[in-house]
C-alpha cells in the first residue's frame, strides 16, 4: 500500500519540473527579454534596460536562470504582476476564493443533477426519459459554454429577472474579507442581505460551469449503472425479494458510484477551463477572469504564475483522484 | 461498384465496408450526425454560391437588422444583420468553411504527428519513449483551454496560431492511442513473422502495425474535430483566434456580446452553428466508434 502511495506521488516530480520547465520557457519565447516585455509599450533606455537584466541575472546562462527560478518558485515567490505590481501570488489568493465558491456550487450542481438523471435513465432503460437525459447530455456536451451563458443572460436581462446576470454579489453591500469566501464571510458578518445576494449571484455562472460536468456524469452514471444492474448479485437481490429501491440505492448504486467518483475527480481541468469562460462572461472576480485580463494586458507573470499554480493544482487533485481510486478498488493497486 | 462473383455464397463474411456500414446505419444517432456533417460541408464548400452577400460588405442602411419573420425584417437579409450591416447567413455560411477547416486542418496534423510519435515511442521504448510520454503527460495537466492560451500568448493571437495552438492541445491524445495499440500489436504473432520474413522497421510500422490500429484512431479523429472547432471558437471568443473581420463563430460571438440586450439574433445563431456542427461530429464520432470498435462501445 505504502508502496503504492510513494510510487505515485513520485512520479509527480518529473512532471512538476516539466511544468516548471515549460512556464519558463513561456516567458522566453516571447519575442524580446523580458526586460523589454515589462517594459511595455513604453520603451525603455538602454542603460536602465542592461541594468535591470542584470538586477533580475537575465544576463546569466539559461541553465542557472532556471535554477534560480525555481528556488524562487519553491519559496512561494511568483514575480511581480506588470499591471499591479504586487507579488502575482497574492492576487491569486485573494482571487481564488471566488473561483473555489463558483467551482464548488457547479460540482455540486452537476453531481446532484448528474447522479440523479443517470440513475433514473438507467432504471427506466429505453424510456423517454432515457432519450432525454441521453440527448440532453449530448448537448450539455457539445455546448460552447460561452454561448450558453450569453443565452442565459439573454433569458434573464430581457424575459424573465429572477438571477442577477453580473458580478459576485450587489454593489451596495460590502463584506469584511475574513476567509476570502464571500459566501462565508458575510454569514460570519451576520449579513443575511449580501449572503442572499451572493446565491442569487452564484445561479447563472453555476448553472453554465455545471453544465458539461453535468452532461458527462449523467451520461458515465447511466453506463455504470447499467453495467451493474446486469450483474448475477442484483438478480439475486431482487429474487429475494428485496424492495426495488434497494436494489437500486443499496446495492446497484454503491458499486457503479466507483467509476463515477473518478470521472467527477477528473473534471477539475475541465472546470478551470469553464472557469476562464464562465466568469469572462459573468464578470465574476476569480482567477479564470483574471487570467484571460492578463493576455490582453500582455502581463507575463501574471500569466507564468497562474498557469503554474493552476497546472499544480490539477496534477494534486488528479493525484489524489488517483489514491481514492487506488483505495477504493483493489485491484487498481495491484495491477501496477 | 464491381458486379458480385457468382461464386460468391451467401454465408461469406461480407465486406468489411459492407458490415460496417451495416452496423454504422443501425444508429440514428450516428446516422443524423453524418446528415448535419455532409450538409454543412456542402454549405461550406459552396458558400460563394449559396451566400447571398459578401461576407464583408456593409450596409449603412441596414444595421442590426432583424430576421425576417420579424417586424423590420426583410427577405434581402434573411437571417438579419450585424452591426455594421453586414448579412447574418452569408457570414455564418462563410463560418462554416472557416470552422470546418479549423477542425480538420488540426485533426490532419495533431493525427500524423501524434501516429509518427506513437509509432516511434511503441517500436523504440527505453529512453525515448519516457521523453516523449512525460511530456505529453504534462500538456495533458493542463487544463485545455489554459494551455491553448499559453501558446497563443507566445506566438501572439491569430487564426493560425490558433490552429497551431489547438493541435499541440490535442495532440497527447493520439500518441497514447497510438503507442498503446502499437504495444499490443508488436506482441501478435503477425508481427513476428513479418519480422522473421525480414521486413524492416519502417515496414512493419506503416504496412503492417500502422493499419491494425486504425480503428481507435478514426473515432479519435471523428471526436477530435468537434473538439477543435469548440476550443478554437472559445479562442475566437477570448479574442486570441480568428481576427475581427473572418467571420469564425466564435470571433462573431465576441463581437456581438454587447448587443446581447437588443440583437438575440447576432448572439444566438453563430453558437447555434457551433453547437449544431460539434454535436454532429460527437454523433458521428460515437456511431464510428459503435461500428468500428466493438469493445469501446458505449451501452
Amino acid at each position: 500500500m505504502l508502496r503504492f502511495l510513494v510510487g505515485r506521488a513520485v512520479l509527480l516530480v518529473p512532471t512538476f519540473v516539466g511544468l516548471t520547465l515549460l512556464t519558463f520557457v513561456l516567458v522566453r519565447l516571447i519575442p524580446g527579454d523580458p526586460i523589454e516585455t515589462m517594459a511595455g509599450e513604453r520603451g525603455i533606455d538602454p542603460a536602465r534596460h542592461a541594468e535591470l537584466l542584470h538586477q533580475y541575472g537575465f544576463d546569466k546562462p539559461l541553465l542557472v536562470q532556471y535554477g534560480i527560478y525555481i528556488g524562487r518558485v519553491l519559496h512561494g515567490d511568483l514575480g511581480l504582476s506588470i499591471v499591479t505590481q504586487k507579488p502575482v501570488l497574492h492576487e491569486f489568493m485573494a482571487l481564488f476564493p471566488a473561483t473555489v465558491e463558483l467551482s464548488v456550487a457547479a460540482v455540486i450542481f452537476a453531481v446532484v443533477l448528474g447522479l440523479t438523471a443517470g440513475i433514473i435513465a438507467a432504471v427506466w432503460r429505453n424510456s423517454i426519459f432515457d432519450h432525454g437525459v441521453m440527448t440532453l447530455s449530448l448537448t450539455g456536451y457539445s455546448m460552447p459554454i460561452f454561448w450558453w451563458g450569453l443565452l442565459l443572460i439573454l433569458l434573464f436581462a430581457n424575459v424573465v429577472n429572477w438571477a442577477p446576470v453580473s458580478g459576485q454579489v450587489a454593489i451596495q453591500y460590502y463584506v469584511e474579507p475574513v476567509t476570502g469566501f464571500l459566501m462565508i464571510d458575510s454569514l460570519l458578518a451576520n449579513d443575511t442581505a449580501a449572503f442572499r445576494s451572493t446565491l442569487a449571484h452564484l445561479v447563472l455562472p453555476m448553472i453554465v460551469l455545471g453544465t458539461q460536468p453535468l452532461a458527462i456524469i449523467a451520461r458515465m452514471t447511466r453506463s455504470a449503472m447499467l453495467e451493474v444492474l446486469g450483474e448475477d448479485y442484483i438478480r439475486t437481490a431482487r429474487a429475494k425479494g428485496m424492495s426495488p429501491l434497494r436494489v437500486v440505492g443499496l446495492h446497484a448504486l454503491r458499486n457503479a458510484l466507483i467509476p463515477v467518483v473518478t470521472v467527477i475527480g477528473l473534471q477539475i481541468g475541465v472546470l478551470f477551463t469553464g472557469a476562464m469562460l464562465t466568469e469572462t462572461i459573468f464578470s465574476w472576480p476569480g482567477v479564470g477572469k483574471w487570467l484571460v485580463e492578463a493576455i490582453g494586458r500582455r502581463d507575463y507573470p501574471v500569466l507564468q504564475g497562474g498557469v503554474l499554480i493552476l497546472g499544480s493544482i490539477v496534477m494534486a487533485v488528479n493525484l489524489a483522484v488517483d489514491l481514492t481510486y487506488g483505495l477504493v478498488n483493489p485491484r487498481i493497486r495491484h495491477a501496477r | 461498384m464491381t458486379a458480385h462473383s457468382s461464386v460468391e455464397t451467401a454465408d461469406a463474411a461480407p465486406h468489411p465496408l459492407r458490415a460496417f456500414w451495416h452496423s454504422f446505419s443501425a444508429s440514428n444517432g450516428a446516422l443524423a450526425g453524418l446528415g448535419v456533417v455532409c450538409s454543412i460541408a456542402l454549405l461550406a464548400v459552396f458558400a460563394d454560391v449559396v451566400a447571398p452577400h459578401s461576407p464583408y460588405a456593409t450596409d449603412s442602411q441596414a444595421f442590426l437588422r432583424p430576421p425576417f419573420w420579424e417586424e423590420g425584417g426583410s427577405l434581402v437579409y434573411p437571417l438579419g444583420t450585424d452591426a455594421i450591416g453586414r448579412d447574418m447567413l452569408s457570414r455564418l455560411l462563410h463560418g462554416a468553411r472557416l470552422s470546418l477547416l479549423i477542425g480538420v486542418v488540426v485533426v490532419a496534423i495533431s493525427l500524423a504527428a501524434g501516429v509518427l510519435l506513437g509509432l516511434v515511442c511503441g517500436f523504440l521504448r527505453g529512453a525515448v519513449e519516457t521523453v516523449v510520454m512525460r511530456v505529453m503527460d504534462i500538456l495533458l495537466t493542463l487544463p485545455s483551454l489554459l494551455l491553448a492560451i499559453v501558446i497563443v500568448a507566445i506566438l501572439g493571437p491569430g487564426m493560425m496560431n490558433a490552429i497551431l495552438a489547438v493541435t499541440v492541445v490535442v495532440l497527447p491524445h493520439y500518441v497514447r492511442i497510438t503507442r498503446a495499440a502499437v504495444i499490443a500489436e508488436l506482441s501478435k504473432d503477425y508481427v513476428v513473422a513479418s519480422r522473421v520474413n525480414g521486413a524492416g522497421t519502417l515496414r512493419l510500422m506503416f504496412s503492417a502495425v500502422l493499419p491494425n490500429c486504425a480503428a481507435p484512431l478514426i473515432v479519435q479523429a471523428s471526436l477530435g474535430i468537434s473538439t477543435a472547432i469548440l476550443d478554437a471558437a472559445a479562442l475566437g471568443f477570448l479574442g486570441l483566434g480568428a481576427q475581427a473581420p473572418l467571420p469564425e463563430w466564435g470571433t462573431m460571438l465576441a463581437d456581438s456580446r454587447e448587443f446581447v440586450m437588443r440583437a438575440w439574433w447576432v448572439v444566438t445563431l453563430p453558437g447555434l452553428m457551433i453547437l449544431a456542427t460539434v454535436m454532429a461530429f460527437n454523433l458521428l464520432g460515437d456511431g464510428l466508434r459503435d461500428a468500428l470498435d466493438p469493445k469501446l462501445k458505449r451501452q
